[in-house]
């Protein structure tokens, strides 16, 4: 048998208190908050690791956004991943679900020998797990959503996964096949500090553009998106009383149950 | 890979919006009923036609119940098979019947299901998919479904649209829109509609199955929802709920950290309820969450920090630790109640 090979897709996000919106382009202006590994991501490499223990199968990180990702996504090698392709391009810029996809796909194709992707469950900054199913459209694979646990049969065939929607169910799917992990279904593992070193400075990053993954123009990006943001303005929410409950907090309580008195069921 | 072809431009299509209409337990999804109570109102003020279309196995009465609801007529696609959601058979169907079809708009609740389905299909028609929407219009002079999404931070309203490419998709989370008033007396029609389905089309079987209990936060008149600040201890949070009869919801960090279930989160990436009482403690009050609660008519704060932006959202606040007052509420609550017995 041949080793296995898993492909894990990973964002690097802003922390979500520190993001800025530019007002006249109404892009998110990304270099004005700190960022982080998409937390979701993180659960999606912890399943690819556990798979990879169980069945020795070498571990490819794939990224689709701007070279500030890198140093993030080394983690990802200290924690045990083998390589990292980051998609990168002045013309991937500003791509919807369906041109993120489009480039996704084609570095997986290019990779060639894929067994199985593995995806968070949605990215933090706004995006909603449309990835994982448009990613599996574009490769004609299967998708099982909502991972908690996965295990390869012996002959590699198959993949048998725990998955949790309204409950739990155990899956079997063909493969090639993509799989989204539930966030928080794991505890991610930390850095590996033997591989700390190797992973921040032996490593190659391989970066592929437009020319190494085929991709037409017209598909990436912003012109490859067929969603448009027409407008912008900012929530309006509800005015509310704003009014303060003072006092000792039995006596708060107290006034409390007399506002809810009218609402409340009688015991 | 995939040959990108599948769509149809805006000059194909028909003037229709169609409801992928998803069965829950016995009757159709809640938010299925709401999508096809807006899809009306759209309709209606643009002079479009609404559809629901229902896959599945032994759902008549669901299809029924959808005229009621406000369709003007449902596309029925029946087959053992399909008696489970499979996202790869479901979305070969799906595909037929729209490119049959070709409805302006499609419409999903943005459900487990909902979700992979929308994405699969987005792709296959090569077109743009707005998901979890917090409101919909329709321009009837251009024929254009704008599409709101809240995000970017926070407190920032986006509006999308998709010009060319066809179907116009959106997705919807639960609770967004209001039930629709449910009238028998509307007339509809229901047709079955006869899809090739290939047993290559599955390409994943369940094994086994174990349901939990359905959680349905957008049908509680009383909501109690934790956040950080609750620090874990959601069973005082369920014992408190008991005594209410309210349901327990949180934000998203205490979901993140496992200490309660996803389903139970509130706010934009979780479910939007519309109470009459929400009840928040420990929880600052990022816009995120606020849009879960918006529709409440009554909500209270806690929080232990005076100047949380929670209070700015409430109409009654109470600046205390929320260790503290939980247990005083629920003192006070049993002493209503045996207060009551006398
Ligand atoms: C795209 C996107 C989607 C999101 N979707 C959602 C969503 O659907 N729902 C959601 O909730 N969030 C969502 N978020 C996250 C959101 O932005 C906030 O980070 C989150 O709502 C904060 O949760 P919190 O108020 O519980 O925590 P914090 O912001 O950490 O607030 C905790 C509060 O508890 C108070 N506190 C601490 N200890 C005590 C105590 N002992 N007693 C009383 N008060 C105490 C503190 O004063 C503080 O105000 C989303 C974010 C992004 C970027
Ligand atoms: N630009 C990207 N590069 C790599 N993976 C991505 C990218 N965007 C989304 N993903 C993957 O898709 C998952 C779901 O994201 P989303 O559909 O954007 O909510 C994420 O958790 C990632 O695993």
């Amino acid at each position: 048998m041949s080793k296995r090979h898993i492909v894990v897709c990973m964002k690097v996000t802003p922390k979500p208190e520190e993001i800025l919106v530019d007002p006249a382009t109404m892009l998110i202006q990304r270099e004005q908050a700190r960022s982080e590994i998409n937390p979701p991501d993180m659960n999606a490499i912890e399943l690819a690791l556990q798979l990879k223990d169980q069945s020795d199968a070498r571990l490819s990180i794939i990224s689709m956004g701007p070279p500030f990702f890198e140093p993030y996504l080394r983690v990802g090698l200290a924690m045990g991943a083998d390589a990292l392709y980051l998609l990168s391009d002045r013309t991937f810029a500003g791509a919807d679900t369906l041109a993120t996809t489009y480039v996704l796909a084609k570095a997986v194709d290019r990779l060639g020998d894929v067994d199985v992707v593995i995806c968070g469950e949605e990215s933090s900054d706004g995006a909603t797990g449309q990835v994982p199913p448009g990613l599996a459209e574009w490769l004609g694979w299967p998708l099982v959503s909502l991972a908690i646990k996965a295990e390869l049969n012996r002959s590699g065939t198959q993949i048998i996964v725990t998955r949790d929607s309204h409950g739990r169910a155990e899956v079997k799917s063909s493969l090639p096949a993509v799989l989204s992990v539930k966030s928080a279904a794991n505890q991610p593992r930390f850095m590996d500090f033997d591989l700390k070193e190797e992973a921040f400075e032996q490593v190659p990053l391989i970066v592929w553009g437009p020319d190494d993954l085929d991709t037409e123009p017209d598909q990436v990006g912003l012109k490859g998106s067929p969603t448009v943001v027409t407008g912008l303005r900012e929530a309006e929410v509800r005015e509310r009383r704003r009014q303060r409950l003072e006092g000792p907090i039995d006596d708060v309580v107290h006034q409390l149950i007399e506002i809810l008195d009218p609402y409340l069921r009688t015991p | 890979m995939l040959n990108p072809t599948a769509g149809y431009s805006a000059s194909e299509e028909k003037q229709e919006i169609w409801v992928y209409l998803e069965p829950g337990e016995d009757a159709l999804s809640s938010v299925s009923l709401e999508l096809l109570g807006k899809a009306r109102l759209l309709a209606d003020t643009a002079g479009y036609e609404v559809k629901g279309l229902l896959v599945g196995y032994g759902l008549l009465e669901l299809a029924e119940d959808a005229i009621s609801c406000g369709a003007d007529a449902v596309l029925l696609v029946e087959d053992q098979r399909l008696t489970q959601f499979n996202v790869e058979a479901f979305t070969a169907v799906v595909t037929q019947a729209v490119l049959e079809g070709r409805p302006s708009i499609f419409l999903v609740g943005a459900t487990h299901d909902g979700r992979d389905l929308a994405g699969r299909l987005a792709v296959r028609m090569q077109t743009g998919l707005n998901a979890d929407c917090t409101d919909l219009a329709l321009d009837p002079d251009r024929g254009i479904l704008v599409s709101e999404v809240t995000g970017f931070g926070g407190g920032i309203i986006a509006l999308l649209e998709c010009p060319k490419q066809r179907p116009q998709m959106s997705t919807v989370r639960p609770g967004v829109f209001p039930l629709p008033i449910h009238d028998p007396k509307r007339k509809g029609e229901i047709s079955q509609l006869k899809i090739d389905l290939p047993d290559t089309c599955f390409q994943t079987s369940v094994l086994k199955k174990e349901e939990y209990d359905l959680v349905d936060l957008t049908q509680a008149d009383v909501l109690i929802c934790g956040g950080r600040g609750v620090e874990g201890n959601f069973d005082s949070l369920f014992a408190l709920a008991q005594d209410l009869s309210a349901e327990v919801g949180a934000t998203r960090p205490p979901v993140d950290d496992g200490f309660i279930a996803r389903e139970r989160q509130v706010g934009q990436t979780g479910v939007v309820c519309r109470p009459k009482i929400a009840i928040c403690l420990g929880i600052s009050g990022a816009f995120h969450f606020i849009v879960g609660i918006e529709k409440a008519d009554i909500v209270i704060a806690v929080n232990s920090d005076r100047e949380a932006p929670i209070f700015d959202y409430a109409d009654y606040g109470i600046v205390a630790d929320v260790a503290e007052f939980v247990p005083a509420l629920n003192r006070a609550l049993l002493e209503r109640k045996e207060h009551s017995r006398v």
